[in-house]
């Protein structure tokens, strides 16, 4: 990717996330936004694990569960300001990715993904079974993050779906920006290497161990802020955010996207987070068209939608 | 090619659905979990609720006005609840919300009609949705806290004052268990052990040793609902327990038996409602019409016996019916709250519901039936 590419990537999310909310017919599409940017962020974390180092993850709801009860803990039992718990739990997700990262990465292939799993599956038991803590498995509620009503103040009215539109368009911006500066970076290159090939990356000098470190906890720090900003938003957080289930589902978003870049997985987790929207008619049949459109895409598409239309459309072959 | 025909249906589709919202006289907006770990409390809720619309609309709706009913499926997830809820506020323009089929699924709802002034009736049980009371939330099932009363009411009766507890972890388990150890005390009971497993456990057999290797237990309570309290049941036969055991309104549904088997389930207590022993009250009970009319056109329409929780959405829905009916605005939310808490003596099939500004729930002890199990079959503890 040339540096002319990463400001197009950004400039189309840019101009996307500004002007949509000029056709949204009701303060219930700003909703959909927020959660598509907040699935975004953790799936632009994946992109680096994934797209970019070639590990995989199954347990990254784990860091998003991290990072969600950080913000419902922290400010309740150390006073910490809302703001600051969510880069506390950034910085909690980071430590612990680093500790587990060491020992799991070693591992390859499916023996990788099932550890990650198991980590994954430890977050979410311990948020259900230490009730006294985390309120088990019926959740507890989350501090208000104070700053809307600060804007109101300050004569800046915005309903709560507005904030949070931009809020976590926002960060999401800065996650995007961040992940593109990597992709051309000494340590991107490396990361890239290193899933061509990682005896290759070795013998011209990659420190193959560190760079998959560098990964992990990068993408863990995306999940954690994600995990975050989702409890502040929805104001109450149960331990679901940490389940087996959301961590395929970010899988999910960027493999179906496009795990090498970052526009595809915003594109991934905009299509899985609307189809169960869309689909509120045909409920029942909501797991079977998401199935149905990721066996397609993995056949007819196997790098994801966006790169494979994107080069569809230059008229290039595959 | 395929594909990208499929990507430019899915789009259609999503344009198509996003813009179209439903135009009618009331309307009223529901989000239960009908599929996912919750649906066996979704499930019978959404399917009580869209018949009794279609019975209502079928009979001239309410003051002439049919219900336009916009039901949407969470899956049980607090997150999806939350969005369904803004939706239903924002894009359906209902005057009024039910669901919320668990307490982490109602907590998010609640908070969204909190802030946008819409009435939203709970079908969960926790004691936390309601206490404190806020301005908009209402909720139709017992509170955990008043199970926990009955069962240590009869347990006086009974003389037990020692007792052992086995509960699950699972979110109803979990909140039941804490309740009871908080009231047991003022019922005279005292717990002597207090065990818990996890909801897919497949094995109590160990915890119920232990309780039954503490000295002096009179009798083994155990707070929980879905597959749990059927191990529990039949681990207590398997090692012979001559104690008596109680079990929780969670597991107040013919299933329940079956799962259990009614041999080891012979003998066994619970709090539950009218709606079990439908077939055995009496016709001058104050419940029998609205529970007899309610099962029977359940059966008919699904050939399905009715549990305990379609009873709460059917409540629920009664409440609103009754609310918008008084409110004489069938489009104003703050005038069919207030008619909400002005309600007296409606009778459901969970119990009679009267609000009050300082009492959103409305039940009293007297709702609950004590039921024990014979031959496996429900019958009333006089």
């Amino acid at each position: 990717m040339t540096g002319r590419n990463k400001w197009i990537s950004l400039g189309v999310l840019a101009v996307l996330i500004a002007l949509l909310p000029l056709f949204f017919p009701s303060g219930y599409y700003y909703r959909v936004g927020a959660l598509i940017f907040v699935n975004a962020l953790s799936v632009v974390g994946l992109v680096i694990l994934i797209g970019y180092a070639g590990q995989i993850s199954l347990g990254h709801a784990g860091f998003a569960g991290i990072g969600a009860y950080a913000c419902a803990l922290a400010p309740e039992h150390l006073g910490l300001h809302p703001a600051l718990a969510l880069v506390l739990g950034a910085v909690v997700s980071g430590v612990m990715a680093a500790l587990i990262g060491k020992p799991i990465l070693r591992l390859k292939g499916y023996y990788l993904a099932v550890a990650t799993l198991g980590f994954g599956i430890l977050v979410s038991m311990v948020l259900t079974n230490e009730r006294a803590l985390t309120g088990g498995p019926d959740g507890m509620n989350v501090a208000d993050l104070g700053l809307r009503s600060l804007l109101r103040d300050m004569g800046w009215r915005l309903s709560g779906g507005e904030f949070w539109y931009m809020i976590c368009g926002v960060v999401l911006l800065v996650g995007a920006w961040l992940a593109l500066n990597l992709f051309d970076s000494p340590s991107g290159r490396a990361m890239r290497a290193l899933h061509g090939s990682e005896v290759a990356a070795s013998t011209v000098g990659v420190d193959v161990p560190r760079q998959k470190l560098r990964a992990f906890v990068i993408s863990a720090v995306y999940a954690s802020v994600a995990g975050s900003l989702l409890a502040l938003q929805n104001g109450y957080i149960t331990p679901d955010v940490a389940g087996f289930m959301h961590s395929v589902e970010m899988v999910t978003m960027a493999v179906l996207g496009g795990v090498g870049s970052v526009l595809g997985a915003t594109f991934g987790a905009a299509i899985l987070t609307l189809l169960p929207q869309v689909l509120t008619v045909f409920a029942e049949y909501e797991q079977l068209v998401l199935g149905l459109v990721m066996v397609l895409v993995m056949i007819f598409l196997p790098q994801g939608l966006l790169p494979s239309i994107a080069r569809r459309l230059k008229g290039r072959d595959e | 090619m395929m594909s990208k025909t499929t990507t430019a249906l899915a789009t259609l589709a999503a344009l198509g659905a996003l813009t179209g919202a439903a135009q009618a006289e009331i309307r009223l907006g529901v989000s239960v979990s009908a599929t996912g770990p919750a649906a066996f409390l979704g499930d019978p809720e959404a399917k009580t609720i869209e018949m009794l619309v279609e019975q209502l609309n079928e009979e001239g709706g309410i003051n002439g006005e049919e219900i336009a009913l916009t039901l949407y499926d969470d899956g049980g997830d607090p997150n999806k609840a939350r969005t369904f809820a803004t939706r239903l506020v924002e894009d359906d323009e209902v005057v009024a919300i039910l669901g919320g089929s668990t307490t982490g699924t109602t907590m998010s709802i609640l908070s969204v009609a909190e802030d946008e002034g819409i009435p939203f009736i709970s079908l969960a049980g926790a004691i936390s949705i309601i206490d404190p009371v806020r301005e908009f939330v209402f909720k139709t099932p017992h509170t955990d806290r008043m199970a926990c009363e009955k069962i240590f009411t009869d347990m006086q009766a009974q003389g037990i004052t020692k007792i052992g507890m086995i509960s699950g972890t699972d979110g109803f388990g979990a909140s039941m268990q804490a309740q009871c150890k908080e009231v047991a005390g003022d019922h005279g009971i005292e717990i002597l052990a207090d065990e818990t497993y996890g909801p897919q456990d497949a094995d109590m057999t160990p915890q119920l040793t232990r309780i039954r290797n503490t000295d002096g237990v009179q009798a083994v309570l155990n707070p929980g609902f879905g597959q749990g309290p059927a191990i529990v049941t039949r681990n207590v036969a398997q090692l012979g327990f001559e104690i008596p055991l109680y079990q929780s309104h969670g597991v107040a549904s013919d299933a329940f038996i079956e799962l259990a088997g009614a041999e080891a389930a012979e003998a066994l207590r619970l709090p539950g409602t009218a709606l079990l022993i439908a077939d055995k009250l009496a016709e001058d009970d104050a419940q029998y019409e609205v529970v007899t009319s309610y099962t029977e056109a359940y059966k008919a329409k699904y050939d399905q016996d009715v549990s305990t929780f379609g009873g709460y959405a059917h409540d629920a829905f009664a409440l609103i019916v009754d609310a918008i009916a008084r409110a004489g605005d069938s489009e104003d939310p703050q005038a069919i709250r207030d008619a909400l808490e002005a309600t007296s003596g409606l009778v459901g099939t969970t119990g009679t519901y009267s609000f009050s500004p300082e009492d959103h729930l409305g039940l009293d002890l007297s709702a609950f039936r004590m039921l024990e199990i014979k031959d496996g079959d429900w019958l009333p503890v006089e």
